[in-house]
């Protein structure tokens, strides 16, 4: 009987969204009188950052601060359709909606500038700091302040854009089955290192490092909190979470926090992230989903190391001591 | 059912209600006086969501009925920011990305200043215990460990 260690590795490679039924998301962008703008969605922010890059893809198209943009989600009743945030998909289908209806809105907003300035809407530009000016000769300028109030006020205009993204579904080729299910990758690469008990079937994990590569990194602090924080939920779906250990017999199912096991801060191992940037085709700024993908290698990889470790070959999730000193027993009437 | 009075101090000032017997510090708080800053994770005392600070120690206000609160100095995390300027403990999590959803920083956040204020640099070991009655879904805890730490270093420079 021995504590032993174990190495395992895996790879993965993850769809950002999905394709079943086409997988659209609409926008909506207008300007406040004040020359603020308003994204409206009915994506949902859950923590994931919605909010933040949704203000910093309309700053950037419009070429505003992104503390300029509000944005408006969660209610399906008032808001522009979304399929729902879910698949990994919220920043690169909105994401995308979001560029169209801003690109819309800034056309409205230069074209008031124009004809404030006396000029034509496509020698002008903006600075990012909330002004446009003219190409060339930036002395002449107008704040976008002033854009919309004009626009309001004066030119009786809506500084506002339409913005819809939607992938086509893709039906499979009659002939051979072929078809694109999705049209942006992620990928990931995890090795764990562990400790197995195979006197008690305990698994500690001492080491993961991940590699991701999640297309631009549009907000490289939160891609960071959100590949820690899924990472550690990699290890809790390999290692602990269910509802039913017994299926479909609940009798002995978790049913609050002491029985639905995750790792706690004790229980942390010791985790690496190493982003690479591949910026997709057709995401916004070159943006993929990192959101679900990030929590999925660890889990083959975990599988892996306890194989390395103990020669068992865990098929069923969580690995828990119980199952792994069932496959030592069998492992070795073999 | 017989109405109870209740009077403490929430975050320094005074408060008086009248609740049914029986109810929870949690529910008087979100529900009689407004402080929706305790959070109701489990309401069984598992979550660490509603943790508050009742008289200088941290207790979960989904267990404690509020009815024996009477004469108490509760700190719930609404009353930490001094006229809209944050505590260094909550400028960390900001600073470290500690929060995601932030349904458990609330309780985070009354852990970790009950800790720091018996314990002002503490080990990371000492900052994991305090934290272990403390669930959160989101951050993999390893963000939170660190703005605690990234606190007390701001606090004793501080005092230096
Ligand atoms: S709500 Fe009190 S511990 Fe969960
Ligand atoms: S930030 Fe979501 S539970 Fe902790």
């Amino acid at each position: 009987m021995a504590i032993r260690r174990g190495r395992g590795v895996a790879a993965i490679n993850y769809p950002t969204g999905m394709n079943l039924g086409g997988d659209p998301t609409q926008a909506l962008v207008h300007s406040t009188p004040t020359g603020n703008f308003m994204v409206t969605l009915s994506s949902v922010d859950l923590g994931q950052g919605m909010k933040q890059i949704m203000a910093q893809i309309c700053a950037e198209t419009i070429g505003v601060p992104t503390d300029r943009v509000v944005v408006d989600t969660a209610d399906t009743d008032t808001g522009p359709h979304c399929m729902g945030t879910f698949a990994s998909r919220g920043t690169h289908r909105a994401g995308n909606a979001v560029i169209q209806a801003a690109k819309e809105a800034r056309q409205v907003m230069l074209e008031v500038a124009a004809e404030e300035l006396e000029v034509n809407a496509s020698d002008l530009e903006t600075d990012g700091q909330g002004n446009i000016l003219v190409k060339g000769a930036p002395q002449k300028s107008i704040s976008i302040f002033d854009v919309a109030l004009s626009a309001h006020f004066k030119r009786g205009r809506s500084i506002s854009g339409r913005g819809m993204f939607l992938i086509p579904r893709s039906y499979p080729e009659k002939e051979t089955g072929a078809m694109k299910p999705s049209t942006c990758y992620a990928h990931a690469c995890t090795v764990a290192e562990v400790e197995v008990d195979d006197e008690t079937g305990e698994v500690t994990v001492l080491t993961v490092k991940n590699v991701f590569e999640i297309g631009r990194a549009l907000n490289p602090k939160m891609v960071e909190q959100q590949l820690v924080g899924g990472s550690w939920m990699g290890i809790s779906h390999a290692l602990y979470e269910t509802t039913e250990p017994y299926y479909p017999n609940r009798d002995h199912g978790g049913t609050d926090f002491n029985q639905y096991l995750m790792p706690g801060p004790g229980d942390l191992a010791e985790t690496e992230i190493i982003v690479l940037e591949r910026p997709s085709a057709d995401g916004p700024y070159g943006a993929k989903g990192p959101g679900e993908m990030c929590a999925n290698p660890q889990i083959p990889a975990v599988a892996n190391a306890v194989f390395d470790a103990v020669g068992v070959r865990i098929d069923t999730l969580p690995i828990t001591p119980e199952r792994i000193l069932r496959a030592l027993k069998a492992q070795a009437a073999n | 059912m017989a109405k109870v009075p209740v009077q403490f101090t929430l975050n320094g000032s005074e408060k008086a209600e009248f609740i049914d017997s029986g109810t929870t510090l949690l529910n008087a708080l979100r529900d009689k006086v407004g402080d929706t800053s305790p959070k109701g994770g489990c309401h069984q005392g598992t979550c660490g969501a509603c943790s508050v600070i009742i008289d200088g120690e941290l207790r979960l206000s989904c267990l404690t009925l509020a009815e024996t609160c009477n004469g108490t100095a509760i700190t719930t995390t609404s009353g930490l920011a001094e006229g809209g300027v944050l505590q260094p403990l909550q400028r960390a999590f900001l600073d470290t990305f500690a929060t995601q959803c932030g349904f458990c920083t609330p309780g985070m956040i009354m852990a970790a200043k009950v800790l720091l204020d018996h314990t002002p640099n503490p080990s990371r070991d000492e900052v994991v215990e305090a934290l272990s009655g403390n669930i959160c879904r989101c951050t993999g805890y390893e963000p939170i460990i660190q703005a605690v730490l990234t606190a007390a270093r701001a606090n004793s420079q501080n005092a230096a």
